[in-house]
């Protein structure tokens, strides 16, 4: 098992690199996307980004990658794995995000509003000012669960040919014929990441705490 | 300067003010009492377009802020608003609830924003909270910040929105007193109250509204005799009540 670990440390390690690249830019990319689908949601717009988030939402994310791999070159769009891979798991992660982040801003008392409209805050400050940091507060532990899910998604950008975490299990447990600790391996390695991550989540709660306030 | 006339309005096309006609001039100290759901709130609410009328028209220094192209935002600069829960900014320290609006509202720069409003609660008496969020405050404390956020705005009008209802007892005192110090600086107040001992030592006039209109207004002796049955069975009701 040692002898096993050590030789293939390195080549796994790379996979590791590439995976947390994909989960950080196709998050990155939803979270974008979600805060301009949230914009839209709570506009005259809401129809339009039901139309994306409930679709997005109800097909397999496998199948939507695939639909943007091999399905967009068909209408002349051809993009490489990578960013197809990227693509996918951002366009998908931005409608959770987005809903997530519009059921939190949902979630704001009208009275805060009303504070900041008899203030004399345009529209847009109240949301700079008070609706946006209350509800990105109450949002993280949605948002860092999201951002778990992104990474273990990930993992579908196997099928298309990105060599990342999962892939490389593959081609070891092929090589060396021992499946089991090969992707008992790549497993507890997901799982470190993940726990690490979620336990981030309660330090970012707590340093962002509002003294003596609790929910929305 | 605040003119409201024939205000008809309410909630999910319901009346809850059904046709009131008022008028505050520069200083004056308005107290309105009536039972409750007689509409006292919502006609402050109104006053300030947080409820839309159905009917009538608002004037504010002369401009309609009911009509379509009203500057609706350079009229709540004119304006304060105190509500019964107070409605500070939870993740907003005490200092920047009451320097935040100035900045981005008034244009202070951070430095005038700042020293504006360590004066203002320093007037109120409430130095050394500059820096606790406000639900670390008690209930009395986070109303006068709130008086305090309304008045460094330096409203020419302020609307009271029974400003002492979620209050304990004790705590109502220390709100009251503030109020009275409030009054004394020369801003027009409206204020929705139940406070009896507090209207007859504020108000110059005294507006009694019963399920959605006005049954009597006067000067301050209308809590002492008033002339309408309806508003004496309603103060004979609160007196008992205190």
């Amino acid at each position: 098992m040692i002898d096993f670990l050590t030789s293939y440390a390195g080549y796994i390690a790379e996979g590791v690199a590439v995976t947390l690249q994909i989960t950080l830019m196709s998050y990155t990319l939803g979270f974008a996307l979600g805060a301009l689908l949230l914009a839209g949601g709570l506009s005259p717009l809401s129809l339009l980004t039901r139309m994306y988030i409930e679709p997005v939402r109800g097909t397999p994310l496998l199948v939507q990658i695939f639909i943007i791999y091999f399905g967009l070159p068909a209408i002349g769009i051809k993009l490489d794995a990578f960013t197809s891979a990227v693509l996918a798991l951002g366009l998908n992660s931005a409608a959770y995000q987005a809903e997530i982040l519009r059921s939190a801003v949902k979630a704001i008392p009208e009275s805060q509003i009303h504070a900041a409209e008899v203030l004399g805050f345009s529209g847009a400050q109240t949301y700079r000012y008070v609706i946006l940091p209350l509800a990105l507060r109450s949002s993280i532990p949605a948002l860092v669960n999201e951002f778990v899910t992104v990474l273990k998604e990930s993992s579908l950008a196997s099928v298309i040919g990105i060599v990342e975490l999962t892939r490389r299990g593959e081609y070891v447990a092929a090589y060396t014929y021992r499946a089991f600790e090969a992707y008992l391996i790549v497993a507890l390695i997901y799982f470190i990441a993940c726990y690490t991550f979620s336990q981030f989540s309660r330090l970012l709660e707590r340093k962002l705490r509002i003294p003596g306030y609790t929910g929305a | 300067m605040l003119v409201l006339d024939k205000v008809v309005a309410g909630y999910d096309g319901k009346p809850v003010v059904k046709g009131v006609s008022l008028e505050v001039s520069r200083g004056e100290k308005v107290v309105i009492m009536g039972p409750s759901g007689s509409g006292k709130s919502t006609l402050l609410k109104v006053a300030v377009l947080l409820v839309r009328p159905f009917s009538g028209r608002i004037f504010l220094d002369g401009d309609e802020l009911t009509s379509k192209h009203a500057n609706l935002r350079r009229a709540r600069a004119k304006t304060g608003f105190v509500f019964q829960s107070y409605n500070l900014f939870p993740h907003m320290k005490v200092i920047d609830n009451i320097a935040l609006p100035l900045r981005i509202v008034k244009g202070f720069s951070n430095e005038e924003a700042r020293q504006r409003a360590l004066a203002v609660l320093r007037e109120l008496g409430l130095s050394g909270f500059e820096d606790k969020y406000p639900l670390q405050l008690s209930g009395g404390q986070q109303q006068r910040v709130a008086i305090a956020r309304a008045l460094a705005m330096d409203p020419v009008i302020m609307f009271l929105d029974e400003p002492t209802s979620a209050l304990d007892p004790e705590l109502k005192a220390e709100v009251l007193e503030t109020l009275r110090e409030v009054a004394h600086r020369g801003i027009a107040m409206v204020t929705v109250t139940h406070e009896l001992d507090f209207a007859k030592d504020i108000a110059d006039r005294v507006v009694i509204m019963e399920d959605g209109v006005i049954v009597e207004e006067g000067d301050r002796s209308v809590l002492t005799s008033p002339k309408t049955e309806r508003a004496r069975s309603f103060l004979r009701l609160i007196e008992k009540e205190v």
